[in-house]
């Protein structure tokens, strides 16, 4: 499954992201496996989607959000206290 | 030209050249959106120029710091993630700080303090004496985050020092502390270990308890909502949009044209006596119009130069700058990316083109300003000929509906449609074939915040004093080569080469020519021009679309050029040229088959 494939309000946890360029970007922001995320929406037209960590929004490109390999997750933990 | 050598700033011989002696040198560094120039304009006040990194358009600002009995060279370093660059501001940051520094003053945000801790880790690996501020304290307790400072302190090696920089608390305290500042610890490591060590700093020193969304999120999150986020955008873009014509109007009507007026007309009808009607006498003033100067017409340097440039152009430079600083201090710009994203994406552009786009509607010379947003010079270079061909300025539209009007306002309607289809088609044409690469959208989005008005302002004024040192020697010394080739006659010579390819292509009779070249530096006098040569309804909607089609003015191929480099910059404007001059020979074509 991938983080763009996730449902709006849904939490899910990230499996690994795209090597390359948008790996270092995803990674340098602090969106990096084993991070819980929450999809907050996704724009129509293959716009960006947006998520949320740590009560931080970031905005990803479709493409880009296709390659993060996520699985769903209840959205109670994965806080910087469990780490 | 630099802004070093520029006549117009006072302050240039007071920035020390840094390392060593009195005159320390520190670096003001940190992640985007942590408030690092809330910080620079509270420690340096407003004796500070923001200038280019050599050889890129990445700025970056430089100040004097009081600091103790001494002065100290304050560099506010572009905002970066990690130093293993992943945009062009990130390698400037690399750079700046691999040049050294006396010390590194690094700001850290509270509230996302793990991400946070990769580049200030990555800074404190290069060892420099530095002292960290912990800024968003107050915010960070709010979002149930606490720090335990004194253990981060330790584990860290260096002094920290809580802050909240929009309020200014902890400031003194961080000048205080900058005497203290050692370097760390830490060796240069790899990313997994960094990674490691981070995760160990973090489950010892911050606590989060868990909370749930806001008001204020709620808020954030329906800005990035397909509908409401949409509405939003356009009723943002509106608002903004009215506030900038309100205010550079009211600018121009209420302070630059009586000034000018009152002041300086006086000024240059005493040197157009004095230089009688000589050769100079129409460089400086230019031609007289019914016997008198006229500040949009007589074309001089001194006379319409000048006027263009401060009476018409500062003020909307004023007004956007004014707004755009609001938004991004706000936090909403990336919002706005997000929801414009889609389009602009097939352009080979990201969402964040949006922003000068619907400026260059007001005048294309912010417009291409603002493609600074951007990140890479493919996306800068697309963006700016997109602005420039396609997005008619206001002096533009106004001419258009004076010559077409009285066809029709079908025929004022179909030039915004044929310029939207050219804009599309350009804009992909462009994303298919030009080389490079532009990159995807991954982007941070602040929460809102409201703006420090002293970060506004101060950022307003840097903005504003760029501008009248780097564009206006151009701008002023364009308008002087195009008034010494029109002495020459250089451009009625220019208009008759070019008349035989008027008449085969556009079908434009040879009287065209003219103000067809003229249209090149002056689109109102062009149009001006053209009504009355009694052209008919096709040719006049061919002529107004080719003119659309070309620079709006010369200041907007000067801001060009300074934007993208003389290559890219000649670049543009054959593109330009030549979609004009397909797009006015198919609509020739066309018309001839009806």
């Amino acid at each position: 499954m991938n983080l763009q494939q996730i449902e709006d309000g849904k939490f899910a946890v990230i499996k690994s992201i795209p090597t390359g360029e948008a790996g270092q970007r995803l990674e340098a922001l602090g969106l990096r496996a084993g991070k819980e995320v929450e999809k907050v929406s996704g724009m129509p037209f293959g716009g960006p989607i947006t998520v949320m960590l740590d009560g931080r929004h970031f905005a990803i490109a479709y493409g880009v959000a296709e390659e993060v390999e996520v699985a769903e997750s209840a959205g109670q933990g994965g806080g910087p206290d469990e780490l | 030209m630099s802004c070093r050598d520029c006549q117009l700033c006072s302050n240039k011989k007071t920035l020390c050249s840094g390392g060593g002696g009195p005159c320390e040198k520190i670096l003001l560094m940190g992640n985007p959106n942590v408030g690092k120039s809330v910080f620079f304009s509270r420690l340096t006040g407003v004796r500070a120029l923001s200038s280019n990194y050599p050889g890129t358009t990445v700025g970056f600002t430089e100040g004097i710091m009081q600091y103790g009995s001494d002065e100290a060279h304050l560099i506010d370093v572009p905002g970066a993630y990690t130093l293993d660059p992943t945009n062009e501001a990130e390698e400037i940051a690399h750079r700046i700080l691999n040049e050294g520094a006396d010390k590194v003053i690094l700001v850290i945000d509270a509230t996302a303090l793990e991400r946070n801790l990769v580049m200030a880790l990555q800074v404190l690996e290069h060892g420099l004496p530095t002292v960290i501020a912990l800024n968003m304290v107050d915010e960070a307790r709010h979002r149930g985050v606490l720090i335990d400072i004194p253990e981060l302190e330790r584990e860290l090696g260096v002094p920290i020092v809580p802050t909240v920089a929009v309020t200014g608390q902890g400031i003194s305290d961080l000048i205080t502390k900058l005497d203290e500042a050692r370097p760390s610890h830490f060796k240069p490591m790899k990313k997994e270990e960094r990674w490691r060590v981070i995760g160990g700093i973090i489950a010892k020193v911050q606590k989060v308890t868990h909370r749930h969304h806001t008001f204020m999120d709620k808020i954030e999150d329906i800005s990035v909502q397909p509908v409401m986020g949409g509405l939003l955008g356009l009723l943002v873009l509106a608002v903004s949009f009215t506030i900038i014509r309100i205010v550079g109007e009211g600018i121009i009507s209420y302070i630059t044209d009586p000034l000018f007026e009152k002041l300086w007309l006086p000024v240059l009808e005493k040197i157009s006596v004095a230089t009688g009607s000589g050769y100079f006498h129409d460089v400086l003033i230019g031609k007289l119009v019914g016997g008198a100067i006229d500040l949009e017409q007589s074309l001089g340097v001194l006379s319409t130069g000048i006027y263009v440039e401060f009476g018409m152009v500062l003020p909307y430079i004023v007004a956007f700058y004014a707004v755009l600083s609001y938004l991004e201090d706000f936090g909403y710009l990336p919002r706005l990316a997000v929801v414009f994203d889609a389009l602009l994406h097939r352009f080979g552009i990201h969402g964040y083109a949006i922003i000068p786009t619907l400026l260059g509607f007001g005048c294309n010379v912010p417009g291409i300003l603002g493609t600074r947003v951007l990140e890479s010079e493919r996306e800068r270079f697309i963006a700016a000929t997109l602005i420039s061909v396609g997005i008619p300025c206001v002096s533009i539209q106004a001419m258009l509906t004076a010559t077409l009007g009285r066809f029709g306002m079908g025929y004022v309607a179909a030039v915004y449609v044929t310029l939207f289809f050219v804009w599309l088609v350009i804009g992909r044409i462009m994303n298919l074939t030009l080389s490079g690469f532009s990159p995807e959208l991954i982007v941070e989005i602040p929460p809102y915040r409201l703006p420090s008005v002293k970060a506004w302002r101060a950022k307003l004024w840097f903005r504003i004093k760029d501008f009248l040192c780097e564009a206006t020697p151009l701008v002023l010394g364009g308008i002087l080569l195009v008034n010494l080739l029109d002495t020459a006659g250089l451009l009625d010579g220019a208009a008759r080469l070019l008349s035989p390819v008027l008449e085969k292509i556009l079908g434009l009779p040879s009287a065209a020519a003219v103000p067809i070249v003229m249209g090149m530096f002056r689109k109102d006098i062009a149009m001006g021009l053209l009504i009355p040569l009694n052209l008919t309804a096709h040719q006049m909607f061919i002529a107004v679309i080719v003119l659309a089609m070309t620079f709006p003015c010369i200041a907007t191929f000067v801001v060009l050029w300074k934007e993208l480099g003389w290559k890219r910059m000649l670049a543009s404007s054959v593109i330009m040229l030549s979609a004009a001059l397909i797009t006015g020979g198919m609509l020739n074509a066309i018309f001839k088959m009806l």
